[in-house]
């Protein structure tokens, strides 16, 4: 299996404040990976470590066997082979639905406008956005915007596509037609690493679950194994906690 | 007595050609004044919101501007521009021996207070536009000035577009100042007038309506452009993709 990305002794502070200490972990290509844990357990830290939004303090990033941490590495063409959806989907004020999926792939990638658009469109479609590309984002409900910032992502076809709690800022009933659209990305084979607090759609949808603690991988492993025979005490202890919730 | 009223037509009809130099030569200055204040100000704007380097030679150079700067702005936005435009006139005549033309003077004047003033507003523009705009770009693979120039600016453009009109509106009534260097503005001009007639109440009444009609129509332009830029209120739901295309020639989406 070819590995994408592979994260060596990454360790991040903030301050005197560890965050993150001597993560090890990778994620194939065509791999749905799924980071659950409490909040503060760094898994959000971890992925905007990923793609250098926050800048790890020691450790390895390699991509394409090369480990862009170095200082010669070029950020910007790193990161626009990833995607990345946020919490608070982040969709361009100033554009419309068309033109938050147009502007990267024209300024960053030189694509035509002809051919960005039709790009988008195809992208709009696979999330059910196509009929509002005249829509600016204030006009949107929370779903649709997060519809929408997963085409933008797609939009730079990327080789990876990072979501940071894709659902966490929604309202309960928009929930569902996200989490349908990330299903059936996933169902398309594309390398997808996902931080989540949706239990039910991390059991359903990933190849493998991740549980972070304290700024630590507690267990990793088959979705089965996390959360029908888990082996840490913490992990048991998070799920019981997260699932009597549910 | 005179009625008043009959004054009013009488000083309009003989010295109306004087009322619309000095309009003009009002709004000329408030405008060019305007623009070249904002241009300031948003450059002055973007260097103090650069973040400062740990350490280096980049960081004491721009602690150095950055003090400048603040000099600038604390003192322009310290002083009267009254007094500021007798310093500036009077004083480069007195320390370089330049005979300034007074309308380029007034229009440096009000440049350079508009300036100070337009620097804090670009500055409270860009720190109002959300980190997660910044993050979305810098995502995405933009560098600095793409995510400057496509993301960060419209939308801070956006923001001081009210704040930039109202100092617009303050440069049409503050130009009455410039007067004190001589500039043929509106004020001076009704100065001339009431003096010709010894009519001040009739003159400064005309004038004072002059003004109002200026600053309300600059209003009211300035309306126009902010829901130009915020577009329609309502979109357009399009049906399948030929419509898209369609509607994109017949610029639906703007």
């Amino acid at each position: 299996m070819e590995t994408v990305i592979d994260i060596q002794r990454l360790s991040k502070s903030f301050g005197n404040h560890e965050v993150l200490k001597d993560i090890h972990f990778s994620v194939n290509k065509g791999e749905v990976v799924c980071i659950i844990g409490s909040s503060g357990s760094g898994k959000s830290t971890l992925l905007r470590c990923v793609n250098l939004l926050e800048k790890p303090s020691g450790g390895k990033i390699i991509y394409h066997g090369e480990n862009i941490l170095d200082d010669k590495h070029d950020i910007h063409a790193y990161r626009r082979r990833l995607g990345m959806v946020f919490q608070q989907f982040n969709l361009f004020n100033n554009h419309n639905v068309l033109g938050n999926c147009v502007i990267g792939q024209m300024k960053v990638l030189k694509r035509s406008k002809e051919e960005a658009e039709k790009v988008a469109l195809k992208y709009l479609k696979v999330v059910g956005m196509d009929r509002f590309v005249n829509a600016k984002p204030r006009q949107l409900s929370g779903g649709q915007k997060q519809r929408v910032a997963i085409a933008r992502a797609l939009s730079m076809e990327p080789d990876v596509l990072l979501f940071d709690e894709p659902t966490s800022a929604l309202d309960p009933e928009m929930v569902g037609e996200v989490l349908k659209v990330m299903k059936e990305l996933a169902e398309t084979g594309l390398t997808m690493l996902i931080v989540t607090h949706e239990m039910e759609f991390a059991k359903e949808v990933s190849d493998r679950v991740v549980f972070m603690d304290k700024g630590v991988i507690a267990e990793e492993g088959s979705p089965d194994q996390i959360f029908n025979h888990p082996t840490g005490e913490r992990t048991r202890e998070f799920l019981k906690r997260t699932l009597r919730a549910i | 007595m005179d009625l008043s009223f009959e004054w009013i037509i009488k000083i309009i009809e003989t010295n109306w050609p004087m009322f619309l130099r000095g309009a003009g030569v009002t709004l000329l200055i408030a405008l060019i004044g305007t623009i070249f204040g904002a241009l300031i100000g948003l450059l002055a704007g973007i260097i103090r919101t650069i973040p400062i380097p740990e350490r280096g030679a980049k960081k004491g150079f721009l602690k150095f501007i950055n003090i400048i700067l603040s000099v600038y702005i604390e003192f322009f936005r310290g002083t009267p521009m009254i007094v500021q435009a007798m310093v500036i006139y009077y004083g480069s005549a007195a320390a370089f021996g330049w005979q300034m033309n007074p309308i380029i003077a007034g229009v440096v004047i009000v440049a350079i207070n508009t300036g100070a003033y337009m620097a804090e507003i670009v500055r409270g523009g860009i720190i109002s536009v959300d980190t997660g705009q910044y993050e979305a770009a810098q995502a995405i693979g933009m560098n600095h000035v793409q995510t400057m120039t496509h993301v960060v600016m419209p939308q801070v453009i956006r923001n001081i577009l009210p704040a930039t009109g109202n100092q617009f509106i303050i440069n049409i009534k503050d130009t009455a100042v410039l007067s004190v260097i001589s500039v043929t503005e509106l004020f001076f001009q009704t100065k001339t007038v009431a003096g010709n007639n010894f009519r001040y109440f009739e003159a400064f009444f005309i004038v004072c309506i002059i003004y109002f009609i200026l600053t309300y129509a600059v209003t009211l332009i300035l309306r126009y452009f902010e829901r130009k830029l915020d577009g329609p209120d309502n979109y357009i739901v399009v049906g399948n993709q030929a419509q898209i295309e369609a509607g994109e020639h017949k610029g639906i989406g703007q």
